[in-house]
């Protein structure tokens, strides 16, 4: 028997092999990094090639749920549209009924939970995505880092990187190169460096967002991206100078 | 979390949807395109059973609600009702001070009602009105408190409390609902007070006094009100104000219960029989004249 048809089947070894399947999605799709910083948190998306046609100011990869909540995912845009969708009604119906902005745990934990529902469900699939999520923090009002994936659990990162085939040795770098209390500037510097790693680098291929503590968020403009890549390049370039042998 | 008109997925029961106009509905309204018999619908948790009539919520309204006064003449059962409770805000926190009594038409039911509902430690609900209805809705209230605090690791907000009943009961409007309360506390805004009806307003104020004798009770605590009072006048003030509701409104009466919110929570501070207090007063005023 097949254990891999319907999602509410169990496999003898204890695997829901459905739900694994849908990860294979999440690695199919382009990679997102987080950096949580001291006042902060980065958000750097790939941006793959768009065909020559077609108007890539359409395809948006970071979305904001609500005033300082911003999201981002790996896989299935589709998925990812109706989820988000979803998210932001559960944002305003948060605000209207508490009279006050949800939290980033109770959003992450509320996409986690409808992420959960479609896997323990007939007639459904799960969700073909894994989000990162940033928002605030109530006490304090800084930003904190949230991810969710397909299985429906959410947890709390300091570094975390999403899709794309190379994700476990982009993890393993983030966890080289992270120290905690980054200001802004590094934050953004180790974003896009995590980055450089699996796209061409280039402003083009990417697009980076900060949330800030207080909640001001800012999409970072082109020229911004551009010249940490070129402030990173010139600094690869001097490492490897360095470690040619002098002729 | 959803308020009327948006419909997550739901799979079974939710726990917190028994006795909800969203069950109601879902297993009453329809009904007849289900085709569920009235025997599987008895006994089932998660809802109410409504009246199998045209218009269910005129029979419920007409026959059961609490209605001060003679609006209840027609009523074969008159439900316990009356009552006289205040709250007001002050430089040193809230006071809350409530009567015991509950009447049924001219009969008096009970004189030790706990007409103040202590949700927990740092949030009070007071009840006037239905005393089944404030009593059942303010409890449902509290689990949903406890739930918020549960998955989201801190305390509600009063605002987002008094939110949520007012929600609820503009939900059951048209079903003859009867609760008049004030719901108060002490959270990360500072100490809140505010009043929720069974038709769903919710106004946020300094000073509320709900029920049958809160036109009397009005009527001292606006003479004696000021912001400034100390922690003994406030108190003072509270139960002056419920002993002449009392006095004058037949459907209060008993013991004068008296709370005061701090930032630390709320304390009880008295439990007076308001016939005591007749005579210190009556003591008091004497006093006064001779001097």
């Amino acid at each position: 028997m097949s254990y891999d048809r319907a999602i509410t089947v169990f496999s003898p070894d204890g695997h829901l092999l459905q739900v694994e399947y849908s990860m294979e999605a999440v690695r199919r799709g382009s990679t997102v990094v987080g950096i949580q910083g001291k006042d902060c948190v980065v958000l750097a998306v790939e941006k793959r090639a768009t065909a020559k046609l077609q108007d890539d100011r359409t395809i948006r990869k970071i979305f904001s749920i609500d005033d300082s909540t911003v999201l981002a995912f790996a896989g299935l845009t589709a998925d990812a549209r109706v989820l988000i969708d979803r998210v932001r009604v559960e944002a305003q119906s948060y605000r209207l009924i508490m009279e006050d902005a949800p939290s980033a745990e109770y959003l992450a934990r509320f996409v986690a939970e409808i992420q959960q529902k479609y896997t323990q469900r007939g007639g459904v699939r799960p969700f073909g995505i894994a989000t990162l999520l940033t928002g605030l923090d109530p006490p304090n009002q800084r930003p904190v880092l949230y991810q969710t994936d397909p299985a429906g659990t959410h947890s709390r990162w300091k570094a975390q990187v999403i899709g794309g085939n190379n994700a476990k040795s982009l993890r393993e770098f983030l966890e080289k190169q992270y120290t905690a209390d980054l200001d802004e500037a590094a934050a953004v510097k180790l974003a896009v460096q995590a980055l450089m790693e699996v796209v061409d680098s280039g402003a083009k291929t990417m697009e980076v967002c900060v949330v800030r503590t207080g909640g001001k968020r800012e999409m970072l403009s082109e020229s911004v991206v551009q010249s940490t890549v070129q402030v990173l390049e010139q600094e690869q370039q001097a490492a490897q100078q360095q470690q040619q042998p002098v002729e | 979390m959803s308020m009327f008109g948006m419909e997550p997925l739901v799979i079974g029961d939710d726990i917190l949807d028994i006795g909800s106009r969203k069950a109601v509905d879902r297993y009453c309204g329809n009904k007849a395109q289900i085709g569920l018999s009235q025997d599987l619908l008895m006994g089932r948790p998660g809802a109410f059973d409504v009246p199998n009539v045209k218009d269910p919520a005129l029979y419920c309204s007409s026959h059961f609600r609490s209605t001060c006064g003679t609006g209840d003449a027609g009523q074969e059962i008159k439900f316990a009702k009356g009552t006289t409770t205040l709250a007001f805000k002050f430089n040193g926190g809230i006071i809350v001070s409530v009567d015991s009594r509950a009447t049924q038409g001219n009969y008096i039911s009970s004189q030790t009602v706990k007409k103040v509902i202590e949700m927990n430690p740092y949030l009070l609900g007071t009840m006037a009105g239905g005393a089944a209805d404030c009593s059942y809705w303010e409890r449902r209230l509290n689990l949903q408190c406890r739930m918020y605090e549960l998955r989201n690791g801190r305390r509600i907000t009063v605002a987002a409390a008094s939110k949520l009943l007012a929600g609820t009961m503009a939900s059951y409007r048209g079903y003859g609902l009867s609760m008049g309360t004030m719901i108060t506390g002490w959270d990360e805004t500072g100490p809140q007070l505010y009043y929720v009806d069974d038709d769903g307003t919710r106004l946020k104020g300094k000073m509320f006094s709900v029920g049958s004798g809160s036109t009397f009770a009005y009527g001292v605590l606006d003479n004696y009100y000021r912001e400034d009072l100390t922690l003994e006048e406030a108190i003072d003030l509270g139960k002056r104000a419920i002993y002449h509701a009392t006095h004058r409104d037949a459907a209060s009466g008993g013991i004068n219960n008296l709370y005061h919110v701090t930032k630390d929570g709320w304390v009880k501070i008295h439990a007076i029989d308001v016939n005591d207090m007749h005579y210190e007063f009556e003591e008091e005023k004497r006093n006064e004249m001779s001097s």
